[in-house]
């Protein structure tokens, strides 16, 4: 009798789990924020079976997940940390899915005059020179790291910037509220911007910088880790994510009735 | 102002529709947190009263202990409990993390000193009372604890409510150790952290009325279940 | 029933605290002759040495030897405090639990609280809170727990302190009942005519010294010493 239970529990289990394979998934919270989460998930879900389960954290989190073989593959935006993880061999490849840009959000009254910037570093410069308070993510995450390269670019050293550059050590919404609190000037992506919910007096001030693009690309990790990490779903999830239905949803995603992502897997 | 009054708009909405998920996180807060709960109190209950009744060489020290992890940040319980159950670490091949179980076992940590320290005091004042007594009638320890448990049984719920209080409220250790999956892990607290996040206050506040709101029930409730007694007090 | 206890020697005893030395060394032998009295001025170790010979006071020094071995000497014990410890329970609860200590059957349990609680005046007030009862009950309550299991030995610290008349008459009472019953009680008092009413029995203790025994009649009516003559006078005495 028992027997009998525990087949039918067995098979019943495994035809459940046929139907929807938990595969855990490492995404920034840019990403997430975005909302094209909620598109692409029910999708999965239909064509290739997995329940993708999101572990929405920072680039930082996301790739030490990885390394720990906590997740499956993570989706990540931070070219150099990915090919340092490759390089760990903590995963097993990268591949580029999409792109979004990165904005300059800062008051509408605009004090630094970073409306009238030609290039992203020449926007950052005016704003150190006007002395106008800057959030900054400060949490290593793939945002915070876009934002130390462009300070370089423009010959600034953060550590060395008046008080008025506010590291916060939060999130990307965190830094966005605190930013709203404060009327301050922050980069941000723009899908996290524009799925902002507490706007306050801020608007979008500086785009269009090519230097600003933000490349999202997806890692599976590694399956030598350990026997749980499910690679060929991992792989199974890459041939989705690089399909035309893929391309079609996240191309067509809007947002306020922008388009926040472009598809460029190859 | 607004945001105050927008957040209990969308707390009514969501408690009046009876919005799917939100029943499903408020049900996954209960469950983590009552299990937490239980677990805690059946370690931290005896071990308070142990603690107040026994004399030993390190008894001040384990107090001391104690009352030091009563302030442990419950990021730093997520933290050591992630590294013990990540797939790299000590209690990996379980596969609990991002699991309710391992948010269960954080909660557990970060309560269980809360609740043996509230024990240990009001169980030190009561034994200070009954103490020529038990002694008198011959009691063993167990029949002590017995006794002391039983007698201080509101006091010990008081102390159970603070730590019910604390675990319910809890984001830290459990957005760790659980990853705020939707639909698996995903519990009212660390809603509120996604939804402020997301910059949408109302939603945000609407869901910590709720966990307001539930805790207030649990509490009165337990309230209400020991007035039931034979005599509203001692 | 007679009490297997007695004679009780206690031998040497010194109880220290803080390095002072409360009571001690005390050289003693009581046989079972109903009730005994503890009397003595304040501060004269009467308590210490009620709870030296019930074994809840660590002695520092000497032995208290009961007729049969500790182990069951201990168990034919009650003792009743001064403040009367009431458990956080119902009368009817105080009442049960020394013999439910003893796994007695629910049966018999049941039979002896509605007993005592008979005698004691609280039959209608079993549910009633212990802690909320009034002084005098209190005291009743706890002579009651002490009694329910059948002791053979009673120690009493001051039963009757700050109780009215009525309440003192009716524990005395209880008292009586008990040694006619063959316990054997030991107890302090402050109050000479409690001790006139009650005393089979005197030991005079002061400064932690046995000063005087012997029976109450002769030690009331013609104390040996010149301290037990100024006490009985109602000198004041260190």
């Amino acid at each position: 009798m028992i027997r009998v239970v525990l087949a039918v529990l067995a098979l019943g289990l495994s035809g459940w789990m046929a139907l929807a394979e938990d595969f855990k998934l490492a995404v920034t919270t840019s990403f997430h924020n975005s909302g094209l989460s909620d598109v692409l998930l029910p999708a999965i879900a239909e064509d290739t079976g997995l329940n993708v389960q999101l572990l929405v954290v920072g680039t930082g989190q996301a790739l030490k997940l990885g390394e720990a073989g906590d997740v499956d593959a993570i989706l990540v935006h931070s070219r150099a940390a990915e090919e340092a993880f490759l390089e760990a061999g903590h995963g097993t490849h990268r591949r580029g899915i999409m792109y979004n840009d990165f904005v300059i959000i800062g008051p509408a009254s605009d004090p630094a005059d970073v409306s009238k910037a030609e290039t992203a570093a020449a926007a950052l410069m005016a704003i150190s020179t006007a002395q106008v308070p800057f959030v900054s993510r400060g949490d290593d995450s793939g945002t915070h790291k876009k934002e130390l390269s462009l300070w370089a670019a423009a010959g600034l050293d953060p550590a060395a910037l008046g008080g008025w550059y506010r590291p916060v050590g939060a999130g990307m919404g965190a830094s966005l509220n605190t930013a709203a609190g404060m009327n301050a000037y922050i980069l941000s992506d723009r899908a996290s911007w524009l799925n902002f919910g507490n706007t306050a007096d801020l608007t979008l001030v500086y785009a269009g910088d090519p230097v600003l693009f933000n490349q999202y690309a997806y890692l599976p990790v590694h399956p030598d880790k350990n026997a749980a990490i499910k690679h060929e779903a991992a792989l199974r999830l890459e041939a989705w994510l690089v399909s035309d239905r893929a391309k079609a949803l996240i191309n067509e995603y809007k947002v306020g009735g922008e388009t926040l992502f472009v598809f460029n897997a190859k | 102002m607004n945001d105050i009054f927008e957040g209990l708009v969308a707390a009514a909405l969501l408690v009046v529709t009876l919005d799917a998920d939100l029943v499903d996180i408020t049900l996954r807060s209960l469950q983590v947190t009552m299990t937490a709960l239980v677990v805690a109190s059946a370690i931290a209950i005896p071990l308070g009263t142990w603690l107040a009744i026994r004399r030993f060489r390190y008894r001040r020290v384990v107090i001391a202990v104690m009352n030091a992890l009563m302030g442990l940040p419950p990021v730093v319980v997520g933290l050591i409990v992630y590294i013990l159950l990540s797939r790299a670490g000590p209690f990996g091949v379980l596969g609990l993390l991002f699991t309710p179980t391992a948010m269960i076992i954080a909660q557990v940590i970060i309560i269980t000193p809360l609740i043996a320290s509230i024990t240990h005091q009001a169980m030190r004042d009561l034994w200070a009372e009954y103490h020529d007594l038990l002694i008198s009638l011959n009691t063993n320890r167990r029949q002590r604890i017995a006794a002391l448990v039983w007698d201080g049984r509101r006091t010990l719920l008081t102390a159970s409510l603070a730590g019910f209080g604390r675990a319910i409220g809890e984001v830290g250790a459990i957005m760790i150790v659980g990853g705020n999956i939707e639909n698996a892990t995903r519990v009212l607290t660390t809603a509120i952290a996604l939804e402020t996040g997301k910059g949408d206050f109302a939603l945000a506040l609407g869901l910590g009325f709720v966990l307001i709101a539930l805790a207030l029930v649990v509490n009165l409730s337990i309230h209400w279940l020991s007035r039931t007694e034979r005599e509203g007090r001692w | 029933m007679v009490s297997q206890l007695f004679p009780v020697t206690v031998k040497d005893v010194e109880v220290h605290r803080r390095g002072a030395r409360l009571i001690g060394p005390v050289d003693l032998t009581l046989e079972n002759r109903g009730i005994t009295v503890v009397l003595g001025p304040n501060g004269a170790g009467k308590t210490t040495l009620l709870r030296a010979m019930h074994g809840i006071e660590r002695i520092n020094g000497g032995s208290v030897i009961w007729a049969v071995p500790p182990e069951v000497a201990r168990l034919k014990q009650a003792y009743v405090f001064q403040t009367p410890i009431m458990m956080r329970r119902s009368v009817a609860d105080n009442l049960a639990y020394p013999l439910k200590l003893r796994g007695a059957p629910k049966a018999e349990i049941a039979d002896q609280v509605a007993l005592w609680a008979e005698r004691i005046g609280l039959a209608d007030a079993l549910g009633r809170s212990a802690p909320q009862l009034s002084g005098g009950e209190k005291q009743k309550l706890a002579l009651a727990r002490a009694l329910v299991a059948s002791p053979d030995v009673l120690f009493l610290d001051e039963p009757c302190a700050n109780l009215d008349g009525r309440s003192m008459r009716e524990i005395e009472a209880l008292l009586i009942g008990a040694r006619d019953a063959g316990v054997g009680i030991l107890m302090t008092t402050h109050d000479l005519g409690q001790c006139k009413r009650l005393a089979e029995d005197i030991v005079f203790i002061i400064k932690g010294r046995v000063h005087e025994t012997g029976a109450a009649a002769a030690f009331l009516e013609g104390p040996r010493t010149a301290e037990a003559k100024a006490f009985l006078r109602g000198d004041i005495i260190e």
